[in-house]
């Protein structure tokens, strides 16, 4: 097995395209598992450990987080916990203190696991991914990035550059279930986020289909109810029975499986209560907000 | 620190720190999946896909062509008897024609290097023909069910009755339950492992992380076709045992492979084969019902008790003989029928796990008491300190509890411990069920408290000649007097070097003591399992401390030509209080004495009754839980988990406390995630991605309340230690998750959807 480690990004991109059996590795909290249980035995490994750009996270010109793919876990809640919350809360469900320190955003991505941690953050947040190769940079909602099961639109001679998304303009909340208190797979996760400023709300769920998924009716019908009932404007309470119909209409957007971390019932149960819940703390952080404004 | 200090420091009642200890938090302990010679070659195991399969026939060509194997084995390759096993001979070293379980070693291969074993060992090529599967225990015994061992008349290895009392009993108040509990595993973090040097002579040397050396050296003996002085054994470094290395597992096939190629041998599990290449704990099916009056004492129980073996024995028929005796619990009960099952299917094998037989029986026991308790209306608590054995009574085998039984004691003891404090009104989520996953910020949260007694057996049972040996000597090194103790009892973490170290320092009044590495040059100190180190080599060490002190003083009388004298300290002291020599002054030749001791017999209970005086002493602990449950999303954040225990007398009381700490660990474990999950004969979670225990913000802190009436029947009045807390604090936690619940939950690891819908 070759060992391709390039020291700048243009380097990893002529490598990816010389050698695009090669499989990247940034924290290899995934890959170094796969290649331990031999389910993966590729031709080369490129390492991306040694390209500066990717280990960076920057406020580009428009505003934006340009959040770079080599970014490990610990340092998005370190130094992003309050600019990119949803994907902070996320960032801590994930593995252990080992883990997140090697983890990555990107390799979250790069594995596009259906119960990969930062997928229902980035889904609700509207993020984007930035993609790129010696053919030229590509930027995929995150919402078209996953194709199924473990797998993505990444083309062989591409790499993930970065992760773009706006600073929030409203709360967001990120909810997993575990059968224990930490260290473990979701069975479930929903992502939320309110989004004021375009008066649209954001899902991701996670664990419960072949891909991370947003819940576009569910979300659709819960901004739609908050515009008709004059809620952006006024703040006032969210109606129990909207929160309830909005965890419904999540629900129903997934397409679970029964499997040996859970049952399908109970994945669909949780995250219709996930929802409810992660809408109703958004919704009461919103409210706050204008009170602290006033 | 005073002088006086110092010459106390590590004796019996201190709690000196472990040699193990900073080496094992560092990282630098030498465990046996580190063992290392540098002409060794590695060892891997090819296993069934099937649970229950014909073997055609066996093609080892391909791998053979792998440049770097030197040998690729198979039954035809076994020189002695292919049968091994702690109960019964009836599981091969390698499958011989027929597999019997997912998992089952079929073939071996060595190789210059691991990967190489293990890609030769997928070109094996193995002709199996599927064989019909009995996967589900309760269908076992059915006249059609197929056989696991076509030798065998039916699939039972063991029943057991136990009848007393009037034979049709009648009560104004019955309650009645059925219970499940899921397979769990022990979950030890140090792989099988170890190492087997050949001796160029047609003998071998094994070193292994085993919990019984002389129990592995007979069964490994028996497949070598070698006497005992050409298989020696030494304990390697043991990452955990907790059962799982009762019996063999790397043992054979590194010998095998040893002799074989002339080269040391390696085998190291990787995790997800550590699943198969070990027994699990039985899961059960119980149905109990107890009779009782208006007040809620008991006048009769009933248990019918199914334990799977799976494809092999093991430990089978003690789980069933601990079930039978022990399943109904530390009550008095007049009138008693107890059926307890042991059968084989082709799931996988079970056998020895911490508090065997009442883990499993006390989740239903003490449901059943809550049950109860609420029927007649009186406290959770005082029913249990109602209907509490006591010192003096008869068990249900008839036996007489004989030194403490303080039942009423610890369940009030732990009842009366101060309760955590209510959940605050905005609590760190991390104090919540679920944790940092942020499921809830105090919505759907119940808190919930649930209480749990239990006793178990100390030592081996039934009749079993239980003995421990221990060499002592004592001698002058460089003017100081050293004693060195060698027994073959496995240390695998409890703690037994130090107690060794402090039982000869206590008794021989020195400082320094070496522990010799523990191996089968002496004779045996019988399996470090059933809470018996402490008690049974802990008693060996002492008697034979005793023996070089008699020896020593009989040597000092002849030199001083007196009579009455004593060894205090290091110094030999007259009746008058005069020293008269210092302790190096009659070692100029050392004094070496072995002790073979044995604890009380036990015996033998009646086939057709179940009585008779089947243990040789009984331990009794009461766990308090307090939960809180997520109720609409069936997550459970442990808040406190209180525990009291009689130990006889703590030897060292920081050991004590672990021990304690662990077991609750591993108990709670099992009420609440640690199930091995098995469809139809296939495990589906061998990993601990899947297979969860307990992390330490899944543990709370615990409140531990240590008892000691010492019991004057055994040494230094100890009493085992490692195993109640394992059986008591499981259905503590899972009565605390129905409490907050109101859900029947008789089924464990309780799953989040068992409590959601
Ligand atoms: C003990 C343990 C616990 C875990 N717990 C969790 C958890 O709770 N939640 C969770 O979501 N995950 C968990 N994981 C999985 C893993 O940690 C995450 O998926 C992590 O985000 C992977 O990041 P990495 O940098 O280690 O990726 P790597 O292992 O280096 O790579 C993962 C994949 O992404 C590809 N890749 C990496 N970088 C790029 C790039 N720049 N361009 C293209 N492809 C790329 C790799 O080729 C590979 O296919 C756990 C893993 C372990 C071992």
């Amino acid at each position: 097995m070759d060992f391709l480690a390039p020291t700048s990004w243009a380097e990893a991109l002529e490598t990816k395209a010389a050698h695009p059996d090669a499989l990247p590795v940034a924290g290899g909290t995934d890959v170094m598992v796969e290649l331990n249980f031999d389910h993966r035995r590729p031709a080369a490994l490129l390492d991306l450990n040694r390209v500066p750009d990717l280990q960076e996270w920057s406020r580009t010109d428009d505003g934006r987080i340009r959040l770079g793919a080599g970014v490990t876990y610990s340092r998005v809640i370190a130094e992003l916990g309050g600019t990119l919350p949803g994907l902070a809360m996320a960032a801590r469900t994930v593995g252990s203190p080992q883990i997140r320190n090697r983890g990555t955003v990107g390799g979250n991505l790069g594995a596009a696991s259906p119960a990969g941690d930062s997928h229902p953050a980035l889904l609700a947040a509207f993020a984007e991914v930035e993609i790129a190769s010696l053919r030229g940079t590509r930027v995929v909602p995150v919402a078209e990035f996953f194709t199924g099961v473990k797998r993505s639109v990444l083309e062989p001679d591409e790499l993930i550059a970065a992760v773009r998304t706006t600073p929030p303009a409203g709360p967001q909340q990120f909810c997993k279930i575990g059968t224990r208190n930490a260290m473990v797979i979701a069975v479930s996760a929903f992502g939320f986020a309110l989004h004021p400023d375009r008066r649209e709300v954001g899902t991701g769920i996670g664990s419960a289909a072949p891909t991370p998924r947003p819940a576009p009716a569910a979300a659709a019908f819960l901004a739609g109810e908050l515009e008709a009932a004059g809620l952006w404007e006024s703040r006032g309470p969210l109606p129990e029975n909207l929160a309830t119909d909005f965890g419904r209409r999540v629900r129903d957007a997934a397409a679970p499986i029964d499997d040996v971390r859970g049952s399908a019932a109970y994945r669909l149960h949780a995250l219709s209560v996930m929802a409810r819940r992660a809408a109703t703390w958004a919704w009461d952080s919103y409210r706050d907000e204008n009170r602290s404004a006033a | 620190m005073t002088s006086t200090e110092t010459r106390t420091a590590g004796r019996l009642g201190d709690s000196p720190l472990r040699p193990d200890g900073t080496l094992k938090v560092t990282g630098e302990f030498a465990y046996s999946s580190d063992l290392w010679h540098d002409d060794m070659v590695w060892g891997v195991t090819l296993r069934s896909p099937h649970p229950h399969a014909r073997i055609r026939s066996i093609d080892v060509t391909d791998a053979l062509r792998v440049p770097g194997v030197s040998a690729v084995l198979t039954a035809a390759d076994v020189p002695g008897e292919n049968a091994v096993g702690l109960e019964h001979l009836d599981t091969p070293a390698l499958a011989d024609r027929v597999v019997r379980y997912q998992g089952e070693p079929v073939a071996l291969v060595a190789a210059d290097h691991p990967e190489t074993a293990r890609r030769a060992a997928k070109r094996i090529v193995v002709d199996y023909e599927a064989l019909p599967a009995v996967t589900d225990p309760r269908r076992a015994l059915d006249a059609d069910a197929p056989l696991v061992h076509a030798s065998h008349e039916d699939n039972l290895v063991r029943a057991m009755k136990v009848r007393r009392g009037d034979p049709a009993p009648t009560a104004p108040v019955v309650v009645a339950l059925d219970f499940e509990v899921g397979m769990q595993d022990q979950a030890f973090l140090g792989p099988e492992s170890g190492l087997a040097v050949p001796d160029g002579e047609g003998g071998v040397d094994l070193y292994v992380a085993t919990q019984w050396l002389h129990v592995d050296q007979s069964q490994v003996c028996r497949v070598l076709g070698l006497p005992p002085e050409r298989v020696r054994l030494t304990l390697a470094g043991v990452g955990g045992a907790f059962g799982g290395r009762e019996d063999l597992s790397m043992h054979v096939h590194a010998c095998l492979l040893a002799l074989h190629t002339g080269k040391p041998v390696k085998m190291s599990y990787a995790r997800d084969e550590s699943f198969f290449g070990h027994v699990h704990r039985h899961p059960a099916w119980l149905r109990y019902e107890f009779g009782a009056s208006d007040e809620g004492e008991l006048i009769y129980a009933k248990a019918d008790i199914l334990f799977d073996g799976g494809a092999y024995a093991s430990s089978t028929g003690a789980v069933v003989g601990n079930g039978g005796t022990l399943g109904l619990g530390p009550y008095r009960i007049p009138s008693v029928h107890v059926d307890a099952r042991g059968v084989y299917t082709n799931n996988p094998p079970c056998g020895a796990m911490r508090g065997f037989g009442c883990v499993q029986a006390a989740f239903a026991h003490e449901a059943l008491m809550d049950e109860l308790a609420d029927r007649v209306g009186v406290d959770r608590v005082e029913i249990r300190a109602r209907n509490g054995m006591r010192e003096g009574d008869l068990n249900i085998t008839g036996q007489v509890i004989d030194s403490a039984a303080p039942v009423a004691e610890l369940i009030r003891t732990v009842r009366d411990l101060p309760l955590p404090a209510p959940r605050a009104e905005d609590p760190d989520i991390r104090e919540l069920p679920g944790g940092a996953s942020n499921t809830t910020h105090g919505e759907g949260v119940v808190r919930g408290i649930g209480y749990a007694v239990t006793y178990k057996n100390v030592g081996f049972s039934e009749g079993f000649d239980d003995y421990s040996t221990a060499r002592v000597r004592l001698e002058a090194v460089a003017g100081e007097p050293v004693a060195t103790v060698h027994t073959a009892a496995a240390e695998v973490g409890q703690g037994l070097i130090t107690l060794e170290q402090q039982i000869c320092r206590t008794e021989l009044g020195v400082d320094q003591v070496v522990v010799h590495p523990k191996d089968t040059g002496v004779g045996s100190g019988g399996s470090t399992s059933a809470s018996r180190q402490t008690y049974v080599t802990g008693g060996a060490v002492k008697a034979a401390c005793e023996a070089v002190r008699t020896t020593v003083l009989r040597r000092a009388a002849a030199s001083l030509q007196r009579t009455d004298l004593r060894l205090e300290g290091d110094k030999i002291v007259a009746e008058s209080g005069e020293v008269v020599a210092g302790l190096v002054e009659v070692l100029e030749e050392p004094v070496e004495e072995t002790v073979e001791w044995r604890h009380r017999p036990t015996s033998p209970i009646d086939p057709e009754t179940g009585q008779g005086n089947a243990h040789v002493q009984y331990a009794f602990s009461a766990h308090r839980a307090v939960v809180d449950v997520d109720v609409e999303l069936g997550l459970v954040k442990v808040v406190a988990l209180d525990t009291a225990q009689d130990v006889g007398r703590a030897l060292n009381p920081d050991a004590v406390v672990g021990q304690i700490q662990g077991g609750s660990a591993q108990g709670m474990g099992l009420a609440l995630m640690e199930e091995i999950v098995v469809t139809d004969g296939h495990v589906k979670n061998p990993s601990f991605t899947d297979y969860l225990i307990p992390t330490i913000l899944d543990m709370p802190p615990m409140q531990v309340k240590v008892l000691e009436y010492a019991d004057p029947h055994a040494p230094y009045g100890v009493r085992g230690v490692g195993e109640p807390p394992t059986i008591s604090s499981g259905p503590a936690v899972a009565a605390a998750v129905r409490a907050a619940t109101g859900k029947a939950l008789r089924r464990v690891p309780i799953r989040p959807e068992h409590i959601t819908f």
